[in-house]
């Protein structure tokens, strides 16, 4: 029995799973604070109701999630983030959304919210108004100082964002970051919308990870319905998860090596990526995958002539990535970008719970693949990469190795899959239910939490991109860089605008 | 890498290998494609991609244009990192209400003659976005829109077909 695991003997809320859910005191919530602080426990999310404010919670070593609620006082509760740092963000966008007020929290700025709205605290008392205020920057004081501001539109074909450099010559002092310009309502749209229509929305969320937003998304109202999925359906999604990592993967590492001037390996990369969605496209009929996973199981089966799309792009990266290695091991040029640039703590890994390949490549071992019950890849065998020296070259190496990886879970999916239906009935239950899950995408855990309407409508639905712990860290290990490397830090993250914004 | 260098200089592009996606139409395509920015604006097409507020799907596969399979400088059209150096805007997304603005100054710092192309169907009316709080809707809200690509996302031919119409009607 974990210390997570004493808040459930009380007070659990009936019809939540996977995992508990508990209405707890202030008492216990800031117990929980404590924990966090203390590094014994990992916030997973932090998201809003009207009147509510729910925490999920990770003990690592027990494999243990459960969620706290607290109801608001008076539009009040007590702040995560004034103890616990990565939680910051998180009360900033729930104050905007629904108002509710974090107390303690020095940092009262809007976050999602820019003015434009035409209201105010749009998933809460909707009161007209909101205008554009200038936003301030924190202070960097200094002689020799000065500031670099870029975006929100940037100079390639990447999406939306303001980032603030101080730097003193080419050195960089200081980034801060305002996000929000891709904020699209989506957990406003979300309410009271049916299944069909909320995968849609969720899969729409981050589109480099619809495949792993539509498994949130369904793995959370299968959970919440208590319903079984067929194996096969199960298989195919697994399958779809790997392809879309295999190809987000291939694209970061040539893309990655293409901001330190080395288009050769983004060449490569970028055929192998295209090559890998052609295959999607053959066997999916979409090359992003989008839409095939839905609530109950997969919308396309899979025959000889589509496994043999899917055989044929794995045998032939597996011909070709080895040799793409070598070249980025062995290119002196190279390597003096990456090595020792944009060194990311462990222990601010750690304490961000920051997941996916910026997480394994500062020593966060983390992978919600393992996680109990986490079929199939409970019978597949496959490693977690884990590096320790945190600079890019490390979370180049994580993703070398999950491609590697990947290739080998495709494979033994391919050998094993299971006969059978894809899409099991989703029968009604005339009851509210809520249900959670955590999956593992390209870019690490994706979090979804669904609350169901005794009608089968969502009535509340909150999906949390693993981009919310990764932003803040790449303020801090861009410090003390040059302004020249920032994109080089920049991919190594590829943080999600849009599913940070949502 | 020498070896690999080698084998470039041997083997065929990648670009002319029959691909196993609609192969005749993208070659023909790209060959009218290459014709007709060519009589319109010399051997020069630079776009300038805007993401108004897009899922980053669209991002994806305008970005897959740059790849050897479709490697679209080959056309004399490429992507630039200034408004300022643009013929052609770009634009994805539904339009959210805090990209309206940035969107609206990158159209005016476009010099004329422009064209705007909106990629994706949430460019056109907001797509499953559309009447949310936080969204303005499609691309014709806020600027004028010459042309739309249809999709979610788009795939590559379906935006390099987009291009061909876009100069076609033009010339």
């Amino acid at each position: 029995m974990s210390a997570l695991t004493d808040l459930f003997r009380t007070d659990r809320v009936q019809h939540h799973g996977p995992c508990p859910r508990a209405a707890v005191d202030s008492a216990v919530w800031d117990f929980a604070c404590g924990e966090l602080a203390e590094g014994r426990w990992t916030l997973l999310g932090l998201w809003g109701e009207t009147d509510t404010v729910h925490m999920a919670l990770l003990e690592e070593q027990a494999g243990e999630i459960g969620i706290i609620s607290l109801p608001s006082r008076d539009g009040r509760y007590p702040s995560v983030g004034r103890r616990h740092p990565p939680a910051i963000n998180l009360e900033r966008a729930i104050h905007d959304l629904f108002g509710l007020e974090a107390e303690g929290l020095a940092d009262t700025r809007p976050w999602l919210d820019h003015g434009n709205w035409g209201m105010r605290h749009p998933l809460g008392s909707r009161e007209p108004g909101g205008s554009p205020s200038p936003y301030e920057f924190l202070q960097a004081e200094g002689p020799g100082l000065n500031q670099i501001a870029v975006g929100p539109v940037h100079a390639g074909i990447i999406e939306p964002g303001h980032f603030r450099f101080t730097a003193n010559g080419e050195t960089v002092v200081r980034l801060e970051e305002r996000l929000g310009y891709t904020h699209k309502g989506i957990e406003g749209l979300m309410i009271g919308a049916d299944l069909e229509r909320a995968v849609r929305l969720a899969s729409r969320t981050s589109g480099d990870s619809t495949v792993a937003y539509a498994l949130a998304f369904s793995q959370a109202a299968e959970a919440a319905l208590r319903m079984e999925v067929p194996p096969r359906a199960v298989w195919i999604r697994a399958l779809m998860v790997e392809l879309e990592r295999l190809a987000n993967h291939l694209g970061d590492i040539g893309a990655i090596c293409n901001d330190a001037s080395f288009s050769f390996m983004h060449a490569h990369c970028g055929a192998l990526r295209e090559r890998v969605l052609r295959a999607a496209h053959i066997a999916f009929g979409h090359r992003l995958m989008r839409d095939g996973v839905v609530p109950g199981g997969v919308a396309v089966d899979l025959d000889a002539e589509k496994w043999n799309a899917i055989r044929t792009v794995v045998a032939e990266i597996r011909r070709q990535f080895p040799k793409l290695i070598a070249i980025y091991d062995d290119t002196s040029s190279l390597q003096n970008r990456t090595v020792t640039t944009g060194v990311l703590a462990p222990e601010l890994a750690r304490r961000y719970g920051v997941g996916g390949y910026v997480g394994r490549a500062s020593g966060r071992n983390f992978d919600a693949r393992r996680m109990a019950g986490c079929s199939p890849y409970d019978v597949l065998r496959f490693d977690v990469p884990v590096l320790v020296e945190g600079d890019v070259n490390a979370r180049v190496w994580i993703r070398i190795r999950e491609v590697e990886q990947s290739l080998s879970l495709v494979e033994q999916i391919a050998d094993q899959l299971p006969a059978g239906q894809i899409r099991g009935v989703i029968a009604a239950v005339h009851e509210p239910r809520e249900g959670f899950a955590l999956v593992e995408g390209f870019r690490g855990d994706v979090l979804a939490w669904l609350r169901l309407g005794a009608d089968g409508s969502v009535v509340r639905c909150h999906l949390r991109d693993p981009s919310w712990f990764q932003w803040p860290l790449l303020e801090a290990v861009i410090e003390g860089n040059i302004v020249a490397d920032f994109p080089l830090c920049n991919k190594s993250f590829n943080c999600s605008y849009s599913g940070h914004d949502l | 890498m020498r070896r690999l260098f080698f084998d470039a200089l041997i083997r065929p592009p990648l670009s002319e290998r029959p691909p196993s996606l609609d192969a005749a139409a993208e070659h023909e395509l790209a060959a009218a494609l290459g014709r007709e920015a060519r009589k319109r604006l010399g051997r020069s097409l630079s776009i300038r991609e805007v993401d108004a507020g897009s899922c980053n799907g669209c991002e994806l596969e305008i970005n897959a244009l740059n790849n050897p399979f479709y490697d679209i400088e080959r056309f004399g059209i490429r992507f630039v990192a200034s408004p300022r150096h643009a013929d052609v805007l770009l634009v994805t997304g539904p339009v959210t209400k805090n990209m309206r603005e940035a969107l609206k100054r990158t159209y005016d710092a476009v010099p004329n003659p422009k064209w705007v192309v909106a990629a994706g169907g949430c460019a056109r009316d907001g797509g499953c976005f559309a009447g949310s709080y936080a969204v303005v809707g499609g691309v014709s809200e806020v600027v004028p829109v010459d042309l739309h690509i249809p999709g979610c996302p788009p795939s590559p031919t379906d935006i390099l077909k987009g291009l061909l119409a876009l100069l076609a009607a033009n010339a």
